[in-house]
């Protein structure tokens, strides 16, 4: 074999591993959606997802957990999304470019890497304990709102640097003030992609359990919350309970919470993707 | 007019400073308890001591075992995710078509956006009952299924960072390459990988830091089991863990135990924080090279 038919066929070998590692992702995930779609679906039903939990697997349901859940998803929205859009505009469309904004930048790339359970550590102390908020709904959205206010941030600022430097100038032009312009043309012309990073961020904040276990949210909790200050759970903190412990009953339980879940995460995901690319078609400055 | 404006700046100024309020937060949470539990424990026995028991009645406050079980979980996952993520950036830049690009990898970002406790529990009752026909001996909690799955999960981070960076290299090099007879593998290796280092070892170190702060996977998977050791088919305890042990637990307010969780936060967070702006420092050393 001469050397170059030996380096033709090392090249075709790696075309097949780089085939291999690609699908290798995703043949482990289908297995394991499918794994658990087999485990969890015969627990889902009507009863499952209005019953309160339970000692006994059989008659334990989400009712709390999905209702948490939702509880949660509102009030981090309405903490995050006013604060991280408004960071996003002054950094983009105020922030002058002095050793402020540029620490301001460092930060926040260093706050996006932070773990989550960090934030966790930081809501107990701060929430929990000094403001007295103890394990209520709203500690646990305050911790939240904080991890995703980074990704809210990044993508606002993101969306915002897409809208022409035209459109400010013409605004300008007809004499309305910097606000103005902001208001009533940069936002909503950037409002596609600031909607789509909300989103994202939401996607992520449904699925974390580490900093809400660490502010001190239950895994039991035999009502569903009504306001804002009452204690909680959330689905990953039920999931979590239900696989640590060692009856076959409850790992289908959480098997069946898990389908819930990933049904709301994959959503989240799905009108993320859709406004990105409407977004992506219909705007061509 | 005015007022109302420089009103409104105001206030968007205070939302974008609140980020650094956030820092300075979590770093006055993490010193201020952790100093008084240094007053307690010196620093010399939490970092030199064999043993982390501060749980049981012979309390012993050894930072190490934790260290080392985290450290073992994020090189198991590195071990995955590396040679994938790797090996997909360039068979994406390199042999696939555009369209089965532009297929596969948002395909691959949905393995980004499942939730961590998920994948815990895919580790504990899929993947662990799976190497255990393998492996005899293979605890029902280990290192090693926590640590591969972490790594399943982090492959659409290294793959799409590092081919971002691949396809940043300017196509002339490429064309030079081709241009001598090289294949694409050669190409690949001597030419693409070596002028993209920096934005592949930059997603490396992010994965670490990553890995190095999953919780979920290993506090389901990997065990509650301090324990100084390489050994990936036992049990042990990473420092997040051990975290969402105590928190789990009752344990009382201003204990020493409660505040130990301070303490493993903040030396989570020192190393986090130290990948997090290595892999900034090179970003801005290194990426200019082509511009």
């Amino acid at each position: 074999m001469t050397n170059s038919e030996k380096n033709r066929l090392k090249d075709k070998a790696f075309q097949v591993f780089g085939i291999f590692c690609t699908f290798i992702g995703l043949v482990v995930l289908a297995i394991f959606l499918f794994d658990i779609v087999i485990e969890g679906v015969k627990r889902i039903d009507w009863d499952f997802l209005t019953s309160l939990p339970s000692r006994r697997a059989s008659r334990a349901g989400i009712l709390t957990a999905w209702v948490g859940t939702l509880w949660i998803l509102v009030l981090t929205t309405l903490i995050a999304f006013p604060l991280g859009v408004a960071a996003g505009v002054y950094l983009e469309e105020y922030g002058k470019k002095n050793r402020l904004s540029s620490f301001l930048e460092i930060n926040i790339a260093n706050l996006a890497g932070v773990p989550s359970i960090i934030y966790g550590l930081l809501g107990l102390e701060i929430f929990v304990r000094q403001m007295r908020l103890g394990g209520s709904l709203l500690a646990g959205a305050l911790t939240l709102s904080l991890l995703i206010l980074p990704i809210i941030i990044v993508t606002t600022r993101e969306a915002i640097k897409s809208v022409p430097r035209s459109i400010r100038d013409g605004s300008f032009a007809l004499g309305a003030s910097k606000w103005q312009t902001v208001w009533f043309q940069v936002l909503p012309a950037s409002f596609g992609g600031i909607l789509t990073g909300i989103i994202l961020a939401l996607s992520r904040a449904v699925g974390e359990a580490a900093p809400l276990i660490v502010i001190g949210a239950l895994a039991y909790v035999p009502f569903t919350p009504s306001s804002p200050m009452d204690e909680f759970t959330v689905l990953p903190i039920q999931i979590f309970n239900w696989t640590s412990r060692p009856q076959e009953a409850f790992l289908n339980n959480a098997a069946a919470a898990i389908i819930v879940l990933l049904i709301i995460t994959f959503m989240l995901n799905g009108i993320a993707v859709y406004l990105r690319n409407r977004q992506q078609r219909k705007i061509k400055w | 007019m005015r007022v109302s404006e420089k009103i409104i700046e105001g206030l968007l100024w205070l939302s974008a400073v609140i980020t650094i309020l956030i820092t300075i937060g979590i770093i006055w949470v993490l010193l201020s308890e952790s100093i008084s539990f240094f007053q307690v424990v010196s620093l010399s026995e939490f970092l030199t001591e064999k043993e982390w028991t501060p749980l049981f009645a012979d309390k012993k406050f050894g930072i190490m075992p934790l260290v080392a079980g985290t450290l073992l979980t994020t090189a198991v996952a590195i071990a995955v995710a590396l040679p994938i993520g790797l090996t997909i950036a360039i068979y994406l830049n390199e042999y696939a078509h555009a369209r089965m690009k532009q297929i596969v990898k948002p395909l691959l970002e949905v393995l980004a956006t499942i939730p961590t406790v998920v994948y815990g529990f895919f580790a504990l009752t899929v993947v662990t009952p799976f190497l255990q026909q393998f492996i005899p001996g293979m605890a029902g909690f280990n290192a090693l299924s926590a640590g591969i799955v972490m790594g399943i999960m982090i492959i659409p981070m290294i793959s799409s960072l590092s081919e971002d960076a691949i396809s940043a290299v300017p196509r002339s090099l490429r064309e030079a390459a081709y241009g001598m007879g090289s294949t694409r593998l050669q190409t690949s290796f001597g030419v693409m990988v070596p002028a993209a280092s920096s934005g592949i070892v930059v997603s490396v170190i992010l994965a670490i830091s990553r890995a190095v702060g999953e919780t979920m996977i290993v506090a389901i998977a990997a065990g509650q089991q301090p324990r100084l050791t390489l050994n990936p088919l036992v049990p042990i305890e990473t420092i997040t863990t051990y975290i969402v042990q105590v928190s789990m637990g009752d344990v009382p307010r201003d204990s020493l135990e409660y505040k130990t969780i301070f303490a493993a936060g903040i030396t989570l967070f020192v190393f986090t924080f130290a990948l997090n702006n290595l892999s900034f420092w090179i970003k801005k050393k290194y990426q200019e090279k082509y511009d």
